[in-house]
């Protein structure tokens, strides 16, 4: 990782080791001695849960995977056997089914905070745009692994989902074919997503090195936004960082088993307690909850190629918010415009989630929920394209402090503590 | 024996673009095969077919069967769902196209005129497959309407269809697919 390295083999088998193996040396870097900014706050703490929720997805699944059986004629009866006759089996599949729903809440709030504190800005371009292709297998994975119950919703959401590859001109029908191994979606499908829903987390994983390897290359930023100037300003991770990320991991995981124990089924669907019916169509098809947003933006748009576009091209901005944002300043709490223009985003976000979980034809408070839909989605594009560009180059941004330890200790800073 | 160079190249940069080539060939080669397997096997390919009974089906009212996986509607249409079918404009459809496999020269070698809708206008025979996203319309029916045009309407993202299929309203692009079918009498269907 940057900088020399501060480790010291102290035995002849740490220098045996180290010669050959510098393993010792990688995680004394990373994970003991590296230094971190001392004033992050709760909304830094994600990251650590996210590669928690990671190792708990993996570790469930791989033990669901001895249980269950991907066959169209067998799959959902493995489940309710899961749930019914195999030990703690209950427990370890609604571990996996709202572990899904707390890994996208904990990523969306890791994300929304890279927003908010400019984490993506300059030198850390690549750590957001690795992020991004995160999200993307997440997104994938997710949607294999919600389709493997075999249940209604399974069935239809993998309908819909796989003909929005259809929407592409000439070949989109082949596409959905080859994607389906058959004319519509069925045994082979759930076959070849089984496989590729085992597959994805380990990609993850890989590629959770590379956001950790390009964060160890800048260092974390900061709510403030500014650069560390002088080791005054940091801490080492451990014991400081891996003591506050445990404090808040287990208030998360609080969380997550009250869910698990109390409401197990709170972010499910019962149509999806229904077995598979290739023949009847539930009356609303509803993606999971973290999908929503992105599922009002399509339905939003009366043209099916259109539609498509908009739904990925709302995935795809995010890429290039590293040169959409102009400002120099990183942190939203020096960029008084800016601030509310994130809010606003983030209110957006919320109302697309809610229009997506409404039918298509909904009317609230007299107003066609496919409206604040178009009008939602519209800002959700103008804010990468136009406000982040403009806000940077017309807002004044507030007076920065000097360092990091001068606005954590104030002006005793400038001496060294006894 | 003195070597010649010149600039058309050595002996080396011929064995590397050479290597190269083949590399790049052998690789696609043996790529496709995996990205083949994927699609349909020849089980699947076979194309299957079904003969549906049309005795017991009564005039408004639609059966569902399974062909190819899909659902597959057989409607007996009521003289006045016939009318208000041939009475639409077709080149104020949206897809003014057939989309019927039955036609002597490809599925869309007509316009989507009732007659080229429906072989005997009484029955309709239908893919059940929204040309959006795929999930099934609901039948209309007088006593309980779905969408604005007596045929169908798909509740997931809300494509209205007419009383011969064809998509009016909402993002589905195309008219509801007519399979190929042949009477075998009249009350009987072979489709496929």
């Amino acid at each position: 990782m940057s900088g020399p390295s501060t480790y010291k083999p102290n035995s002849s088998l740490e220098r045996w080791i180290d010669a050959r193996l510098p393993l010792p040396r990688l995680l004394h870097d990373t994970v003991h001695t590296f230094p971190t900014p001392k004033n992050l706050n709760i909304w830094y703490t994600f990251g650590g849960i996210l590669a928690f929720c990671l190792g708990v997805q993996i570790v469930t699944g791989i033990v669901l995977a001895m249980h269950y059986v991907a066959n169209a004629g067998l799959a959902f009866d493995s489940v309710e056997a899961i749930m019914r006759d195999v030990n703690y089996g209950w427990l370890i599949r609604y571990m996996h089914a709202n572990g899904a729903s707390m890994f996208f809440l904990a990523v969306y709030i890791h994300m929304f905070r890279g927003l908010y504190y400019g984490s993506y800005k300059a030198p850390r371009e690549l750590i957001w745009i690795i992020g991004v292709l995160i999200y993307l297998l997440m997104m994938a994975t997710a949607f294999f692994g919600y389709v493997l119950p075999w249940g209604q919703m399974s069935f239809w959401g993998a309908t819909v989902i796989t003909n929005l590859f259809s929407a592409i001109p000439v070949v989109g029908s082949h596409i959905a074919t080859w994607l389906w191994g058959d004319f519509a979606v069925g045994d082979a499908t759930l076959n070849r997503f089984f496989s590729l829903h085992y597959l994805l987390p380990f990609i993850i994983a890989g590629v959770v090195v590379l956001h950790i390897w390009a964060l160890h290359v800048p260092g974390n930023n900061n709510p403030l936004g500014i650069d560390v100037k002088s080791p005054q300003d940091t801490v080492p991770f451990h014991p400081y960082y891996t003591v506050k990320d445990a404090f808040y991991l287990t208030l998360f995981v609080i969380i997550f088993a009250a869910f698990v124990f109390y409401s197990p089924d709170f972010f499910g669907n019962p149509d999806n307690y229904q077995p598979a019916n290739p023949l009847v169509t539930p009356p609303d098809i509803v993606p999971e909850w973290y999908l929503l947003p992105f599922y009002a933006m399509l339905r939003s748009i009366p043209n099916k190629l259109l539609g498509v576009i908009v739904m990925g091209g709302a995935i795809v901005t995010l890429v290039f918010l590293p040169w959409l944002d102009t400002s120099r300043v990183r942190s939203c709490r020096f960029r008084p415009l800016m601030k509310q223009f994130f809010w606003g985003f983030v209110v957006a976000c919320v109302l697309l989630g809610y229009c997506g979980s409404q039918s298509v034809d909904a009317v609230k408070f007299g107003i066609p929920m496919v409206w604040v839909a178009r009008v939602a989605s519209l800002y959700y594009y103008a804010f990468f394209w136009l406000i982040l560009p403009i806000v940077g180059l017309i807002e004044t941004p507030k007076k920065l402090p000097a360092s990091i330890a001068q606005s954590v200790l104030g002006d005793n800073a400038a001496q060294p503590a006894e | 024996m003195a070597a010649t160079i010149s600039d058309a190249g050595t002996r080396r940069d011929f064995l590397y673009v050479a290597s190269g080539a083949v590399g790049a060939v052998g690789v696609a080669t043996a790529a496709w095969p995996f990205i083949d397997q994927m699609n349909p096997t020849t089980a699947a390919l076979a194309l299957a077919s079904t003969e549906v009974d049309l005795s017991t089906v009564q005039p408004g009212q639609q059966v569902i069967v399974k062909w190819r996986g899909h659902p597959l509607f057989v409607r007996r249409r009521t003289p006045a769902e016939i009318e208000a079918a041939k009475a639409v404009d077709v080149n104020s459809l949206p897809d003014p196209l057939a989309f019927n496999h039955n036609l002597a020269g490809g599925e869309d070698s007509g316009p989507a005129t009732d007659a080229n809708r429906a072989t005997k206008p009484e029955w309709l025979i239908l893919i059940g497959v929204c040309t959006h996203l795929g999930c099934t319309p609901t039948v209309s029916t007088p006593q309980i309407p779905e969408g604005d045009y007596g045929g169908w309407l798909c509740h997931c993202h809300g494509s209205m269809y007419d009383t011969a299929g064809r998509i009016r309203k909402g993002p589905a692009p195309r008219n509801l697919e007519v399979p190929p079918y042949t009477f075998l009498s009249d009350t009987r269907i072979k489709v496929g």
